[in-house]
């Protein structure tokens, strides 16, 4: 225990990395969840058979999100995003810049995630919406959206518990935060109080995501 | 009043084209109630989507009271859609949203003030017997509240014709019962027109007035319920008044030719089979009967077996000449294959799969 406080690392510089792993996860989380939830709404509504089909271009965006996520593994896209994060930041270093590859590659798997609790909506539901007058709109709000709500949280905090161990790995490729302080000091210099607290942070920061999200969703839940 | 004209409904199915309606044309007056029946397969469900404007008709008309439905423009279909309210087979309810805010939802949608929409929402809700459950999520509320909630959600627009689809095949048959009460009341005290969509013969017993039997997307019989259950012939009598299988015949029994004989209305009062016997100085056998009260009106089916000497000509003639449907029964051994209380039997329809619509 004492060696937890008097550990000079993580008095100096434990705090920082908490708060640039809370910028990271807060922002990405931010831009996925603004971004990544009408995308999927719009997968959903212009697949065929949805309520505005578009064969199309569906076709082509799902490819992209797909091989986003399915056939680039993370870690290689987000050193491939760094040009990108430099134009949109100005920087390559720093939480905001990782945020921005982080964003990108959560978005596709939030947007599939979004994509998914919509499909789940009874189409019973939508006929009764557009029986009674609901323009598309109103059907996408009123119905799809706010039905799903308990599945759309749900999707979110997945997506953001994703980003915790995201942006560990962001750490590593000059976003800081805690994963950068566990390779640098737990690894590098087998420093094993600095690898524990880490992961114990880490470990707490999940289950607090995870139980704030879980009670929100069954809040919201009225089936 | 809801007119249907010559409607068709063609579905593209790769190369092959799926005729969904072959010419379906019907016409409901304002404030009675009809049922079409058929199997699913039978084109029940594209009706339904065709009626609402779920789906586009390929050709042929809807209107209601005169205005077009089918060939209004896709900016002007919402308008049409209000004068349609919908009821569903699961009632269709928004999980998220209260008894009250359900009903309250198609007046959201064309921006009715909130006091507004407060009044009508209790005005609805008691009507269809709610009262106290404005704050109930449609998960505290029975098959039956659910439906009544549906209902209620149905007539918010002031709608001039009410579609109910399989509106009580999910529900027991007490609570069936209430739903049909319930949509009978309605009817007359909301000059509605109705149109029933099911599977189950004792819906169209219980609250149509006519009916019409959908078969493979065309209406192959129609009329007033009197009229249909009056016809001997008809698939729908049968249906109506069913009869248990004929087959076997108890073997004791007498060797004689087999009638059917259908009592409607006044004749259905009056004894007449010991007329028969008096008159012909004969025996009769009852074999099976159905008796049943349909549109207020009296009905019974009879199987009967005469004395092997009878003269089979001389009693249909007796029988015709009192106005009672009669003729020898298609043959002892075919079996009639109806269960009563069952729904529609298999053999009133040509073919399609038993069982419900969803």
């Amino acid at each position: 225990m004492n060696d937890i406080f008097s550990n000079p690392v993580l008095a100096k510089a434990l705090p920082e990395a908490i708060i640039e792993t809370l910028q990271m996860v807060g922002i990405s989380s931010f831009f996925t969840v603004l971004i990544g939830l009408p995308l999927g709404v719009f997968l959903h509504v212009s697949a065929p058979g949805g309520l505005r089909p578009m064969p199309v271009t569906n076709r082509i965006l799902s490819d992209v999100i797909v091989n986003i996520t399915r056939s680039i593994p993370f870690a290689i896209l987000m050193v491939a995003l760094i040009p990108l994060a430099r134009a949109l930041t100005g920087t390559s270093l720093g939480p905001v810049a990782a945020s921005v590859s982080l964003s990108i590659g959560t978005i596709p798997f939030f947007a599939r995630l979004v994509e998914n609790c919509l499909r789940d909506v009874h189409h019973g539901k939508i006929d009764a919406a557009q029986v009674m007058g609901s323009t598309k709109m109103q059907v996408i709000n009123k119905v799809m959206l706010r039905e799903s709500l308990p599945a759309l949280v749900a999707a979110a905090t997945t997506t953001v518990v994703t980003l915790v161990g995201y942006s560990a790995m962001a750490g590593l490729v000059g976003g800081g935060g805690l994963g950068k302080l566990a390779y640098n000091y737990g690894f590098q210099r087998f420093d094993v109080t600095v690898m524990l607290v880490t992961i114990v942070l880490i470990i707490v920061l999940v289950q607090v995501i995870q139980l704030v999200g879980e009670r929100i969703s069954r809040g919201l839940d009225h089936r | 009043m809801i007119t249907v004209t010559d409607l068709r409904k063609v579905y593209q199915q790769g190369k092959k084209e799926v005729v969904a309606l072959d010419g379906v044309t019907l016409s409901v007056p304002k404030g009675s109630i009809h049922g079409i029946i058929g199997h699913s397969g039978a084109g029940k469900s594209t009706l339904v989507r065709c009626l609402t404007l779920l789906d586009r008709p390929t050709s042929g008309s809807v209107s209601i009271d005169g205005t077009e439905l089918s060939s209004v423009k896709d900016s002007e279909i919402r308008a049409a859609r209000r004068r349609i309210g919908m009821v569903f087979q699961h009632a269709n309810l928004m999980d998220s949203r209260t008894a009250a805010g359900n009903v309250a939802h198609p007046l959201e949608l064309v921006k009715t003030p909130k006091d507004k929409i407060r009044t009508r929402v209790a005005e609805l809700l008691k009507l269809v017997g709610l009262e106290g459950f404005e704050n109930a999520y449609p998960s505290q509320l029975s098959g039956g509240q659910r439906q009544r909630v549906g209902i209620a959600r149905a007539l918010a627009s002031d709608p001039d014709v009410l579609l109910c689809d399989e509106p009580t095949s999910a529900l027991d048959p007490a609570t069936t019962d209430e739903i049909l009460d319930l949509i009978q009341d309605l009817t007359k005290r909301l000059q509605l027109t109705v149109l029933i969509i099911t599977h189950e013969m004792n819906v169209v017993k219980r609250v149509c007035e006519s009916v019409s039997l959908l078969s493979r997307g065309r209406i192959v019989e129609h009329g007033a319920l009197r009229d249909v259950a009056a016809d001997l012939d008809s698939k729908l009598a049968r249906a109506l008044l069913p009869l248990p299988s004929s087959e076997p015949l108890p073997g004791a029994l007498q060797r004689g030719p087999v009638l059917e004989i259908l009592f409607s209305g006044a004749s259905a009062k009056e004894p007449v089979l010991t007329g028969v016997a008096r008159h012909f100085d004969i025996d009769i056998n009852v074999l099976a009967g159905s008796v049943e009260t349909l549109g207020g009106e009296q009905f019974g089916h009879l199987r009967v077996q005469l004395a092997e000497n009878a003269d089979v000509d001389a009693v249909l003639a007796y029988l015709h000449e009192r106005g009672i449907a009669a003729k020898p029964a298609a043959s002892a051994a075919a079996p009639v294959p109806v269960a009563a209380g069952s729904p529609l039997p298999a053999s009133v329809l040509a073919s399609g799969e038993q069982g419900g619509n969803s």
